[in-house]
């Protein structure tokens, strides 16, 4: 359907990448926001509480992060598209409901703008570091969908492809911003709202009684359901079967857990988003996603300049990993280069697809500013020879 | 002379308000739990709320097993997060009413920043706290209401801790509905469940439960019915007390009654009036039935 025009401040507008996540929520439909004050993100939640009143949203500061994540893993169940903000050290509180909401099959969006950890580390200054703690954080096997703006307007866009995918898939979606995009200001065009696509919660046509909430009848993802309907169901993050009743046996956690995964790993290339320029023919692939991603630009043409055949593949969905495009990279270049704010983390992906036909250079920065074009381009170089 | 009655649990007066096919339930016997489940669904039936819109949460730990038994919406949040999960479903569907059926260790261990900030934003939910003084599920350790000098696994030669005083942390954040009950007080418990249910804000109800396979055993106090005796003999009805005067001892005289009945804007009607004031015409609030967005 079309986004609801409330929502949607159409216009150009120059806004920092939180303001812009903030709006991309809004126009998404999200109309309800629970979060706990935390550098670099704070901004996302301050544009939406000026704006939510409104448009019949309800912003609440929580206690804390584990009550921001509570509390959307709750709002969820009433159809109200819901969203929670955070950086590095509430992203970690908020791990355990992260959990719940992907073992619930909540749709909801987490975004993280990123700093420099580990710990307090550097709460105002740019990290990249939180990107496995997305996919791996919360405890069990688990899958879920993660994105990673390079611009304002990407923030902008991308957050309503992130409530998209939540809605699709049913999961918890994290939003991998980084302190650099979520405080740079740049040209942010907003459309009219008949130009926006988003993806209503579709309710179950089955009448109570009929309806078993985790029934999924060959689908990928069972049908929703929200709270106060007469549905009078049931659930609960223990293992559960169709019915959303506590079923804590090896045969149901075989067959819910499986599903949980495989609606996303057997659904990955439709998920899967990434861009290319130049990977055809290229010698050395460079990876990269977020603020790295537009850094890499610039070190990539210093290493043009040298006369090196360098392609450029960027993330837009990180999880889950595009591992089968790698995997064909992997046969026809010789090198990938993965330059990331952090000590090595998307780098073990793209090693552990490339499996050994090519080999992977990671360019780390440890936090707290961007990477030298130079050092790039350097290691594209080396890893060219 | 009796007539022999088929036992057919479908026509206990409670069926319709339970999940029988999730029956027999976890309990132990003489628990006190599934008799706060009966003065619960007795209140909710007197008190003629819609079910429909009814919505329980439920914590972890024994009695985060109830809103499982409940033939509700029926929520199983993660430890000591019901509090905060209830308010997303008030905040996110007005027209709701959400109780939050918890354990001591829950709702006042893990979960007590929750309590407090709930309280204190008078958030629109009742919170019946079933209170064992130890933590059942995982083997009887410590709770955060375990009395002075009484016997946990954790505190093997007594605790040392001073436990909370509920009613009266409750009071204390803005609790704008606070009562004490045990098990005996079935008529009474249900009664003040049924008021409760019929006033707005934050209202929270403690019930004193045995727990005969652990805090009893390892204190020994007996079967559970020996400890609805020792309530019979050792509590008193003081409605209106001051919260103040409500801590409990170890096998110690304790006081029951309603101590809090007043009325307070919740968070809903106090951010409702504050934006018609300062936003006018342009505040939009969110429909009762919540915001929902379809085609």
């Amino acid at each position: 359907m079309k986004a609801d025009p409330a929502g949607v401040l159409t216009g150009v507008h120059y806004l920092d990448g939180d303001y812009a996540c903030g709006e991309g929520a809004m126009a998404a439909g999200c109309r309800f926001v629970a979060g706990y004050p935390i550098t670099p993100s704070t901004e996302v939640v301050e544009r939406i509480s000026r704006r939510f009143p409104m448009m019949g949203g309800t912003f609440i500061q929580m206690e804390d992060e584990l009550a921001s994540m509570a509390a959307v893993a709750g709002g969820v169940w009433t159809g109200t598209k819901c969203m929670t903000v955070t950086s590095g050290p509430g992203f970690s509180l908020m791990m355990e409901n992260i959990g719940l909401a992907t073992m619930m099959e909540a749709p909801c969006v987490v975004v993280n703008v990123q700093r420099g950890g580990p710990s307090t580390g550097l709460p105002t200054m740019v990290g990249q570091a939180d990107m496995m703690q997305a996919r791996w954080g919360s405890h069990g096997d688990y899958e879920l969908i993660a994105l990673s703006p390079q611009s304002p307007q990407e923030a902008f866009d991308l957050t309503i492809d992130a409530f998209n995918l939540a809605e699709t898939w049913r999961v918890p979606v994290m939003f991998m911003m980084d302190e650099c995009v979520g405080h740079m200001t740049e040209k942010v065009v907003i459309p009219p709202a008949d130009e926006i696509e988003v993806v209503p919660r579709v309710l179950t046509d089955k009448k109570p009684g009929e309806y078993k909430p985790y029934a999924v009848n060959g689908r990928p993802v069972p049908e929703n359901v929200r709270a106060g309907d007469g549905y009078r169901f049931h659930t609960t993050g223990l293992t559960h079967d169709e019915r959303g009743y506590p079923a804590m046996t090896v045969e149901c956690q075989s067959t819910a857990v499986r599903r949980l995964i495989d609606k996303i790993r057997l659904n990955a290339d439709q998920i899967v988003r990434y861009e290319e320029e130049d990977v055809e023919g290229a010698d050395v692939v460079v990876v990269a996603y977020g603020i790295t991603a537009r850094v890499t630009r610039a070190g990539i043409d210093l290493a043009r300049a040298q006369g090196v055949k360098v392609g450029f593949m960027r993330l837009i969905v990180v999880w889950p990993f595009p591992e089968k495009r790698i995997r064909e990279l992997a046969g026809s270049v010789k090198a990938f280069v993965v330059p990331e704010i952090n000590y090595g983390q998307m780098v073990l992906e793209v090693e552990r697809c490339a499996a050994g036909r090519a080999t992977t250079t990671l360019v780390p920065h440890l936090g707290g500013g961007v990477h030298d074009p130079e050092d790039i381009c350097r290691a594209i170089v080396e890893a060219a020879k | 002379m009796t007539t022999p009655i088929e036992n057919r649990p479908e026509d206990h007066p409670i069926a319709p308000y339970l999940r029988m096919d999730r029956m027999p339930h976890i309990w132990c016997p003489t628990c006190g739990i599934g008799t706060v489940v009966k003065c619960f669904a007795s209140a909710l039936g007197e008190a003629g709320v819609d079910l429909d819109k009814t919505a329980i949460v439920s914590g972890i730990g024994c009695t985060g097993r109830v809103a499982g038994y409940m033939n509700l919406d029926a929520f199983h949040a993660t430890h000591g997060r019901a509090i905060p999960f209830a308010t997303g479903l008030k905040l996110g569907r007005p027209e709701l009413e959400v109780v939050v059926f918890s354990g001591d260790g829950d709702l006042s261990g893990i979960g007590g920043n929750h309590f407090i900030h709930a309280a204190r934003r008078n958030m629109d939910l009742l919170v019946i706290l079933v209170n064992n003084f130890i933590y059942g599920m995982t083997g009887g350790q410590n709770a955060p209401t375990t009395p002075e000098t009484a016997r946990s696994s954790t505190m093997p030669f007594g605790n040392f801790e001073r436990p909370f005083n509920l009613p009266h942390l409750a009071a204390s954040c803005g609790a704008t509905f606070v009562s004490r009950w045990t098990c005996l007080h079935i008529r009474r418990l249900t009664k003040c469940i049924r008021t409760a249910l019929g006033r707005k804000g934050f209202r929270f109800i403690e019930v004193i439960a045995p727990c005969s396979t652990l805090y009893s055993r390892l204190n020994r106090l007996g079967s559970g019915l020996d400890l609805i005796k020792f309530y019979h003999d050792n509590s008193e009805i003081r409605h209106g007390a001051d919260t103040r005067d409500l801590d409990i001892g170890f096998q110690d005289h304790f006081v029951c009654g309603n101590f809090v009945d007043e009325e307070r804007p919740t968070f809903l009607e106090q951010m409702n009036a504050h934006y018609s004031k300062t936003l006018g015409d342009r505040y939009v609030p969110m429909q009762p039935e919540g915001g929902w967005i379809h085609e």
